[in-house]
């Protein structure tokens, strides 16, 4: 579903890592693991298409996910390690809106039922400051309860959760696995799905 | 509107410029009449570029800008719809408080008609270009005066129809093709902007 051929990722004047290959079907979570400043961060953002490689290809379904443009955008999830929601909005705002962005409207009862189930049960009409930032995080992950896309790219996902979260949040995961989709992530964290495919890919060995 | 400080902002800034002049340049009534429409235009120009640099840089801090770039709408409607909005906020009530501020500087009625014109059509052109300054220095330290220096440039040809056409309006020249050429500036920027900042955007974001 998702290939990366030969890429390369140049920082500054350091290159970070070289001919890097991997690939993701349905069904499948790869686990990106590497030391700090091994580029976890920077291939993430490489497949989402934020970063251009300095050399190598990224394709999905077997296109090229420059020519794919919105299409690509439509089918993929990312949460990085800014909380990408707005501080004025309020929880319930802010995860409609991350809905419209990605192309389609959520009913504002299955929205709030996420935000239910991601432990902020009473707080959805708060104005996103008011909240921890372990809550806001909350937030930003209620997306991926209600999203459709299949390809979740996520970057250090476990921070600031405790450790309730954290199971419920591998629960997620492993759910959309088995129902097809894949996953992209990155993670100092130990873990292991009960189901669903499991690889891992070190980065800078 | 639950940034209403941001509108007072850019609002007090205009004001504020404007009401200095008739104490910094006496106030001999003549005087004010023959300036003003270069006043109104650059503090009218210099409010919308110091409201800038906020086009951007609380989505890019808060995350929801990169959320944008992956968006499965196209990046560059988005920009515009974004650059709408920082006009509603920061351009139209130029637009609306400078009949106020004409009379103020001793302006007739003729003269501020076509000072509203111009803005209206100016300001949305000033937000535009503006947009593309704002998304090559986003994150840049020092990033303001970057921006000055990127936007200021092309800022001027619509300082010069802009003030130009009241002038022309005052001294009974007629504002047709100062307001025309105005018109075009606003079509072309509609154009190219949008577009234009997106990839700024894309640039910034690597």
């Amino acid at each position: 579903m998702l290939e990366a051929a030969d890429l390369q990722c140049v920082r500054g004047d350091r290159m970070l890592f070289d001919r890097v290959v991997f690939s993701v079907h349905p069904g499948e979570l790869l686990h990106i693991r590497g030391a700090n400043g091994s580029g976890k961060t920077t291939l993430l953002r490489m497949v989402c298409g934020l970063v251009q490689p300095a050399a190598g290809e990224i394709r999905w379904r077997g296109q090229n996910i420059g020519k794919l443009g919105d299409e690509y955008h439509r089918e993929l999830l990312y949460l990085g390690h800014l909380p990408g929601i707005k501080a004025e909005l309020t929880a319930l705002e802010n995860l409609q809106f991350a809905c419209a962005v990605g192309g389609r409207s959520v009913e504002t009862q299955f929205a709030v039922d996420a935000l239910r189930k991601m432990g902020l049960k009473g707080r959805e009409d708060l104005p996103s400051k008011v909240l921890s930032q372990g809550q806001q995080r909350r937030v930003a992950l209620a997306r991926l309860l209600v999203s459709k896309a299949p390809l979740w790219v996520l970057d250090e996902p476990f921070t600031a959760l405790d450790v309730k979260a954290v199971a419920m949040l591998q629960d997620v995961l492993a759910e959309h696995i088995v129902a097809g989709g894949a996953v992209l992530l990155t993670t100092h964290q130990e873990f292991t799905l009960n189901s669903g495919v499991q690889r891992v890919l070190q980065l800078g060995g | 509107m639950r940034r209403r400080a941001e509108v007072l902002t850019v609002l007090f800034f205009f004001v504020i410029v404007v009401s200095l002049f008739p104490l910094g340049v006496g106030p001999e009534i003549q005087t004010l009449r023959l300036i003003a429409p270069g006043v109104l235009w650059v503090a009218a120009l210099l409010a919308s570029m110091l409201s800038l640099d906020r086009l951007f840089s609380a989505d890019y801090t808060d995350g929801t800008l990169e959320q944008m770039l992956l968006a499965a709408q196209p990046l560059s409607v988005l920009v515009l719809s974004k650059i709408l909005s920082h006009w509603l906020v920061s351009g139209l009530p130029l637009v609306l408080i400078s009949p106020v501020l004409g009379m103020q500087l001793g302006m007739d009625l003729d003269g501020i008609g076509v000072l509203v014109l111009s803005l209206a059509l100016g300001t949305p052109v000033l937000s535009l270009i503006g947009a593309v300054g704002a998304g090559l220095t986003l994150g840049v330290r020092g990033g303001g005066v970057l921006l000055s220096l990127l936007v200021l440039p092309l800022y001027i040809p619509v300082l010069i129809f802009g003030a130009g056409a009241v002038e022309a309006t005052v001294s009974g020249l007629g504002a047709q093709g100062h307001l025309s050429l105005l018109a075009a500036f606003l079509i072309l920027a509609l154009m190219l902007a949008p577009w234009g900042a997106a990839t700024a955007l894309k640039i910034s974001l690597d």
